[in-house]
């Protein structure tokens, strides 16, 4: 009995969480204020980390956490920052392209989710899987997957530079 | 070996090895230290770093020479029909997701035979460059890229698995490209590299696709059977010979590979860049364009054999994808040669004329003739390059241009000439010269397995091959100087800058140009010996040491008698009563057993075949020869001028003197034909939604119509004359509205197509 | 819960990230449309990952947050470059490379 009740919470917790990131999500991409998105983002991103949670994930729910809306955000509300004086809502943040986009991603909507349907079904997650620990994962970065993680830290790099030579005042 | 036993039997044979035999991996190493050298410390060594290049290359030159000793004194300490193991070295070079790839050598008499070309012509054009390039501005860059090709070259031939070969590939392939433009302030030569570089990576992504395919296919069966990677070479090779490749597996693998080959041995019809790729230094061309780098595709062929022999059917029809592309490259590339002018073009389609022949015997079966002839290829098409170098150094002014600037020098060049006739005649494969025992060995084998139409092609190119190669003879020998090498002195173009001895008319060049080319030439003369079929079995030395033997052999690598003939189901093939014996390898190979070579036999020499192919040789030069003699030197009325006369022939020289418009179908057709539409087409989806007015069916009809009356006919018909200037401009400003600027629409297009493709395949597969 | 629930968030962000992409005019919006698209990716990843019962996919959603920050930014600093040379960050008027 326990274990179905604890599945119908976790029903509920996701669907209450999809809703709030896909309102989100969609908000982001509406409204008209830039700083207005950046927030709206932090809401879908959040729930991302929430949604890994419940997908077993935790450090990668930590990560998310702290890299994305720790940093990636402030990085973001920096950029608005630093590009526009003001601060408010603005008329001109779309292009006239809204009839390409919404067919675009209409059919594209269309496509996955028919192929998603088909593919998978009613197919369940395993309820009772074991929790991959921190230390698997790390087993996993620093064994198996060493290389890409090697090429992950020049790209780091290279981004670091990169990012100092093109916002440098010179 | 009989199916006598009845018991599966080892037999335990202790071969022979040696410190350099194990060591092979040297070879390639050492240019790789002389690359750093040279581009650390090059501009401050006395020499600008040529000592270094030259240095290593001797060193390798030395081990790779060792090491063919040892391996021949490894094949004679094995019985005379037991399996010669090759000598395979693995260190683990990197893992991933556990994948593991390893490093090291596959040595055995193939690559050990390209091992010892590639040191020999890479240190003696190296030496010949010292001379040659002298007091050029990037005299240190130039020795840098050169030896890291020999390095790339090096590492290609000993590769143990694909993953290695392919990075050798590359470096070969990123150091024509920077040999290529060495004098890139001339727009024509920065073209010709990126042309080059680019046909060749059109073919690169068949190698990435071929090798990914076979990967998949074979890694459960050499995982499961060999214990190694199904990137291995030795696993590759069991795998194809064994029976468990899927016939569709296999044959998209070797597909995918073979045009890789196509496009790095300048095949038809990727061969159009070759002769471009002359505009690099004439070292070059000697060394990467005609002797080394472009028989890679042809080694790779060799190399993973069993693969193409399975996959492509050798043997089993009377055509597969190899020996025609081959031999239609052979014609082709041969009838181009006659309307060239320039005679480092000559010699270019020569090369890959004689790439065709190389490739048309492995496609029909004749895997060790076409293995000679890279061997004495090398040697004979190196000297001829480097002869054209010697010419246009010493006596005509930096020009290639024969019938300008030539002529006449019989007697100022005697060295040079000699060298010449020497390779021209091993090129014709007139008897005892080393063409005459490789390119003959060829075109009998072919015949013998039942490609008739191909020993026919063959045939033909060898008349061709006498006739171009008269012509050039005679119009850079014979006759009366004419332009530089007359004395003539029009403006110098831009790299002379060593041009002080020039002004002293012809003369033959200094002791570092033409003691490689006597080297050479000694080799066009002698080489053949190593495996003159006339001569009997006894003298075939080449095939006793390279051949691999199609024995069947256990995993370990110990020779295995077949079982007993029930297991071992001998399919007989329509020539199995001719053959010697018959081995189960590359028809069905018998469980328990492994082969790593196809059984191939051999045409048996006759006199007759030889006579009648020498005279088709001699036919051709003697007609060549009273042709150039009516035509250049008497200047016969009836002769000069025919091609503007008779509309026919003149016809036909206009088409071959357009490369048989492959370039502009490349061009004018791809670029243009087919990037023009589709960029129409776009613009019009933009205008007509942006406007967001349909404009009707009339429109579209005008538009095509138009667009059919512009193109079509005004374009592609009249398309032949109008300047590639032009196409280059139009394909610009066709492509120009794709190209908005605006990220959003890129974004669009994008996704767009991305939305549309998801779409098809859903929709397909529901 | 079934493994389509969260494939269907996944699909569902995609999309609206795609919108975004192509819709917004404004930079740093694009950007964040694109923060939506590397999510869902993630999500996805996560996914497959409880379903096979493997850590690879954590392994690569790891991979894909590291990259993510690599990529916010070298864009963000591009947006500045851009804003300082036009005082302006609208991709319309970002058309000067145009063929």
């Amino acid at each position: 009995m326990f274990a179905s009740d604890l599945l119908i919470a976790q029903n509920i917790g996701f669907f209450i969480i999809a809703a709030l990131m896909v309102v989100g999500a969609l908000r982001v991409v509406t409204t008209s204020n830039v700083v207005h998105a950046a927030l709206w983002l932090v809401v879908v991103l959040a729930g991302a980390a929430a949604q890994y949670v419940l997908l077993a994930a935790e450090f990668v729910a930590v990560t998310q956490v702290l890299v994305y809306i720790g940093a990636v955000m402030v990085l973001f509300l920096f950029g608005t920052m630093l590009t526009r004086a003001r601060i408010g809502a603005e008329s001109d943040l779309n292009n006239k392209n809204w009839f390409v986009g919404l067919p675009v991603a209409l059919t594209l909507l269309a496509a996955m989710l028919i192929a998603l349907r088909d593919g998978f079904g009613n197919e369940k997650l395993p309820a009772d899987a074991p929790l991959v620990s921190t230390q698997v994962l790390s087993d996993q970065i620093f064994g198996p997957y060493l290389l890409p993680f090697w090429a992950l830290s020049f790209v780091l790099l290279a981004a670091v530079i990169g990012a100092i030579v093109l916002a440098r005042r010179d | 070996m009989f199916f006598a036993t009845e018991t599966v039997e080892t037999v335990e044979t202790v071969l022979k090895s040696g410190w350099f035999l194990e060591n092979a991996w040297l070879i390639p190493l050492m240019p790789v230290i002389a690359f750093v050298l040279i581009i650390a410390y090059g501009k401050k060594m006395p020499m600008k770093g040529s000592e270094f290049g030259i240095a290593s290359l001797l060193a390798s030159l030395a081990i790779s020479v060792g090491a063919a000793y040892q391996w021949i004194q490894r094949v004679d300490s094995a019985a005379p029909e037991a399996f010669i193991a090759p000598v395979i070295k693995t260190w683990t070079w990197w893992e991933s997701a556990g994948f593991s790839f390893g490093i090291g050598q596959h040595i055995d008499g193939l690559s050990l035979t390209l091992l010892v070309v590639v040191t020999l012509i890479s240190t003696l054009v190296e030496i010949y460059s010292v001379e040659y390039l002298r007091g050029d501005i990037r005299y240190t860059h130039f020795f840098g890229a050169l030896t890291l090709f020999s390095a790339g070259m090096l590492n290609m031939v000993l590769a143990e698995n694909m993953i290695q070969l392919i990075l050798g590939w590359e470096i070969m392939g990123m150091c024509s490209f920077l040999l290529i433009g060495h004098w890139w302030e001339d727009g024509a030569n920065s073209r010709a590299a990126l042309k080059a570089f680019f046909t060749t990576r059109t073919g690169d992504i068949g190698l990435l696709v071929g090798t990914s395919v076979l990967f998949f296919a074979s890694n459960a069966w050499t995982q499961k059977t060999l214990g190694i990677s199904g990137f291995t070479i030795r696993g590759l090779s069991a795998w194809a010979l064994s029976g468990d490749p899927g016939h569709a597996a296999i044959t998209v693998g070797a597909v995918a590979l073979f045009i890789a080959c196509i496009g790095k041995s300048g095949q038809f019809p990727l061969h159009t860049w070759l002769p471009d790729a002359m505009a690099g230094p004439t070292p070059v061309s000697s060394l990467l364009h005609s002797s080394t780098m472009v028989v890679a595709g042809v080694y790779l062929v060799a190399r993973l054999y069993p693969v193409f022999f399975t996959g492509m059917n050798i043997l089993g029809t009377n055509l597969n994808l190899i020996v025609l592309i081959g031999g239609i490259t052979i014609v082709i590339a041969a009838a181009l040669a006659f309307v060239q002018a320039d005679i480092k073009k000559v010699l270019a389609y020569s090369t890959v004329s004689q790439l065709g022949y190389m490739m048309m015997g492995l496609g029909a079966g004749a895997w060790l003739p076409a293995v000679f002839h890279i061997f004495t290829h090398a040697f004979f098409k190196a000297c001829l390059f480097l002869c054209a170098g010697s010419v246009s150094h010493s006596a005509s002014h930096h020009s290639f241009d024969m019938k300008k600037d030539m002529g006449g020098l019989r007697k100022f060049m005697p060295i040079t000439f000699a060298t010449w006739i020497i390779s021209t005649l091993a090129l014709c494969g007139v008897f005892p010269f080393s063409g005459f025992f490789s390119k003959d060995e060829i075109i009998d084998n072919v015949g013998h397995n039942g490609y008739t139409m191909f020993m026919v092609l063959g045939l033909t190119g060898a008349f061709l091959t006498a006739a171009y190669m008269t012509r050039a003879t005679y119009l850079t020998f014979n006759g009366k100087p004419r332009g530089a090498a007359a004395g003539a002195h029009d403006s110098h173009d831009a790299h002379d800058t060593h041009d002080a001895h020039a002004s002293r008319g012809p003369h033959e060049s200094g002791l570092l140009i033409t003691v490689p080319l006597m080297i050479l030439a000694a080799l066009a003369l002698g080489a053949g010996f190593l495996n003159p079929a006339p001569l009997g079995e006894k003298w075939e030395r080449m095939k006793h040491w390279v051949e691999p033997r199609p024995e069947v052999i256990s995993p370990t690598g110990i020779s295995v008698m077949a079982s007993g003939p029930g297991e071992a189901r001998v399919l007989t093939s329509p020539r199995a009563e001719e053959a010697e014996h018959e081995s189960p390898c590359g028809t069905t190979t018998p469980t328990g057993g492994i082969c790593v070579a196809p059984q191939l036999d051999h045409a048996p020499f006759k006199w007759s075949k030889a006579l009648m192919s020498m005279l088709i040789v001699f036919l051709g030069g003697f007609l060549s020869w009273v042709l150039c003699v009516q035509l250049y030197g008497k200047k016969n009325p009836k002769l000069v001028g025919l091609t503007q006369r008779n509309k026919a022939l003149g016809a036909g020289y206009l088409f071959l003197q357009n490369k048989y418009y492959l370039d502009a179908l490349y061009e004018k057709v791809i670029v243009h034909g087919i990037a023009h539409p589709v960029a129409q087409a776009v613009y019009w989806f933009n205008q007509n939604i942006i406007d967001g007015v349909v404009n009707g069916f009339g429109t579209v009809v005008r538009k095509v119509s138009g667009w059919v009356y512009r193109n079509v006919d005004q374009r592609v018909v009249d398309g032949a004359v109008n300047g590639s200037a032009a196409v280059a401009q139009n394909a610009g400003s066709a492509i120009r509205p794709i190209q908005s600027g605006k990220v959003n629409q890129y974004g669009a297009l994008l996704f767009g197509a991305a939305a549309i493709g998801a779409l098809i395949l859903v929709i397909i597969n529901t | 819960m079934l493994l389509n629930e969260f494939l269907f968030l996944g699909a569902i962000l995609f999309c609206i990230g795609v919108y975004g992409v192509i819709v917004r005019k404004n930079a740093v919006l694009v950007l964040m449309s694109i923060e939506l698209i590397l999510n869902s990716v993630n999500i996805n990843l996560l996914a497959f990952s409880l379903r096979n019962g493997s850590a690879d996919g954590q392994t690569f959603a790891l991979y894909v947050i590291a990259v993510a920050a690599a990529e916010v930014g070298v864009g963000l600093a591009l947006v500045l470059l851009v804003y300082r040379n036009s005082r302006s960050i609208s991709l319309d008027e970002l058309s000067e490379m145009k063929g």
